[in-house]
């Protein structure tokens, strides 16, 4: 039997999937606060996830629309205030995965959140940096997760808000106390990983019906795909009621139908 | 000593124009209703502190306060832009905006060395990213002890601290629970500070570890019940996710802006 689903349910179950029971997750607001509520809700119901503002071990029945929505605190083992949640509990080493979204990417896995153009005179001004300069420092590795087109995924991103691994692909080599990197991207095309010597982001499995075309239609610079590619499994029907049941809480709690 | 105080006597007496504000709350508890008594009270030139400038200082920044922001995340939550902050960045609308950025790790680090009174904070940030090259307050050190190189920035000492908080007592002393964001520290680091409350009672109900300024440590309390409106009240009222997303139309052109400026700030009295 097949099932019917969209590119974005498939992002989100694919990016849900990347974690794990024994993790403890630093959750950005947006795609990644859908995926790791979806993992807790499916597969790793013990996930321990944490967002900025100071809520630690939340278990939210709904998605927050800001990082800071009281179902966050109220579902929390505790909360503590933000300069102890970044510098205790994430600098202090105690988180492994940073879960990030982005405007842009480019092919070291950079991501800019702050604007597109030149910075004295920029073209579209983006929210900024936020949380992620030191999730991404800090956090043991890096997980990302963003819709796929030439838009976002760019050669060279306009701004290092946040380093993958720099302009050059290095900038981690040699860093004391520094984490991993993004190890994974996961859009609604494909999922790709840095490849181990170059770090430039390969693609290393296609979500099913995506071309090679598809991707390399997507993606603002020459893209390259694993020798070995392979095809994302799709989504269970249990993901799938559980994800869709989710987000029509979430909806119905944000339009004030609650 | 703490001084009750109405909002608009509150926010005439301690805010003057020139001067470095900051408004905190880390979108819970933010003291919107005096960020309202600022904009009714015309004042100008005001430098403008928050890690989430969020939409209190969208209105602020809309209605001409400001002449400069320090910032971490200037986006509306789980929605987009803050249009009146990109209007004023963009095309210098009503009046050009400095901006100065930071991440947010750097700004609670630099909240809490001021409330330590120390000159700097140091921090393991901003590693591979741009910002240190579009902002000169962020420098880096060498550890004079293992030698890494780590980030350094000024601590925030503003001239006012503004916070809204749960609950004063009758003498002054101030509750806040929930997320507590960085309620704490920028009132310890402010030269002075106004607290809105939902309330003032005669017992707080503090457990022995809970967020407790002392009333020697504020300057001003206001009591101003849904003073955090449309941000929210831990115990006392939900975060209006529905007018987070209806700002993005309102604060998306000039005109209308400024029409729902006029209705529901300007039109409405003090508290």
């Amino acid at each position: 039997m097949s099932l019917e689903f969209t590119a974005s349910e498939m992002m989100s179950v694919t990016a849900a999937r990347a974690l794990t029971n024994d993790m403890t997750c630093f959750v950005g607001i947006g795609l990644p606060s859908e995926a790791a509520n979806l993992a807790r809700l499916t597969h790793a119901p013990d996930v321990t996830l944490i967002y900025e503002s100071g809520t630690l071990q939340t278990r939210p029945d709904i998605l927050p629309l800001s990082i800071g929505d009281g179902e966050l605190c109220e579902s929390a083992l505790t909360t503590v205030s933000v300069p102890e949640m970044f510098r205790y509990w994430l600098q202090g080493g105690h988180i492994s995965v940073g879960f990030l979204g982005t405007a842009q990417i480019d092919r070291y896995a950079n991501l800019n959140t702050t604007l597109i153009g030149d910075y004295r005179n920029p073209k579209v001004r983006l929210p900024g940096g936020g949380g992620a300069p030191e999730i991404a420092a800090n956090a043991k590795e890096v997980f990302i997760t963003v819709k796929h087109s030439k838009r976002t995924f760019v050669r060279d991103v306009d701004f290092v808000t946040t380093v993958g691994f720099g302009r050059d692909g290095k900038a981690r080599d040699n860093v004391p106390n520094i984490g991993r990197g993004p190890s994974v991207v996961i859009t609604d095309l494909c999922i790709l990983k840095p490849d181990p010597e170059t770090r430039e982001l390969v693609v290393t499995s296609l979500h099913p019906n995506v071309t090679r075309e598809d991707v390399i239609d997507a993606t603002g610079w020459e893209i390259r795909f694993a020798d070995r590619l392979e095809t994302t499994p799709a989504p269970t029907a249990g993901e799938l009621e559980v994800l869709r049941s989710l987000k029509a809480r979430t909806h119905a709690h944000h339009s004030g139908q609650h | 000593m703490a001084e009750f105080l109405s909002l608009q006597d509150a926010v005439s007496r301690h805010v003057n124009n020139g001067d470095i504000v900051a408004m905190e709350g880390f979108t819970h508890l933010i003291p919107f209703a005096a960020g309202h008594e600022i904009i009714r009270q015309e004042k100008r030139d005001l430098t403008l502190i928050r890690m989430t400038p969020d939409l209190i200082y969208d209105q602020l920044i809309g209605a001409g306060c400001a002449s400069k922001l320090i910032f971490s995340w200037g986006g509306n939550p789980g929605v987009g832009s803050l249009h009146r902050l990109r209007d004023a960045v963009e095309k210098g609308w009503p009046k050009p905006l400095e901006i100065l950025e930071h991440s947010h790790a750097a700004m609670a680090c630099a909240y809490e060395a001021g409330a330590a009174g120390l000159p700097l904070a140091v921090l393991r940030g901003y590693v591979g990213s741009d910002l240190p090259k579009v902002n000169d307050q962020i420098r880096f050190i060498e550890c004079p002890f293992s030698g890494e190189k780590l980030a350094a920035v000024p601590s925030i000492r503003p001239d006012v601290a503004i916070i809204h908080a749960q609950r004063a007592d009758r003498q002054g002393n101030v509750l806040i629970e929930g997320i507590v964001g960085i309620q704490k520290e920028v009132v310890l680091a402010a030269k002075r500070s106004i607290v809105t409350v939902e309330e003032i009672v005669d017992d707080l109900g503090a457990s022995v570890n809970a967020c407790v300024l002392p009333a020697w440590a504020v300057s001003a309390i206001a009591e101003v019940p849904k003073g955090a409106k449309p941000s929210y009240a831990l115990g006392y009222y939900e975060r209006d996710n529905a007018f987070y997303k209806q700002w993005d139309g309102i604060a998306r052109d000039r005109e209308s802006f400024q029409a729902w400026l006029q209705e529901n700030v300007f039109e409405k009295g003090a508290a």
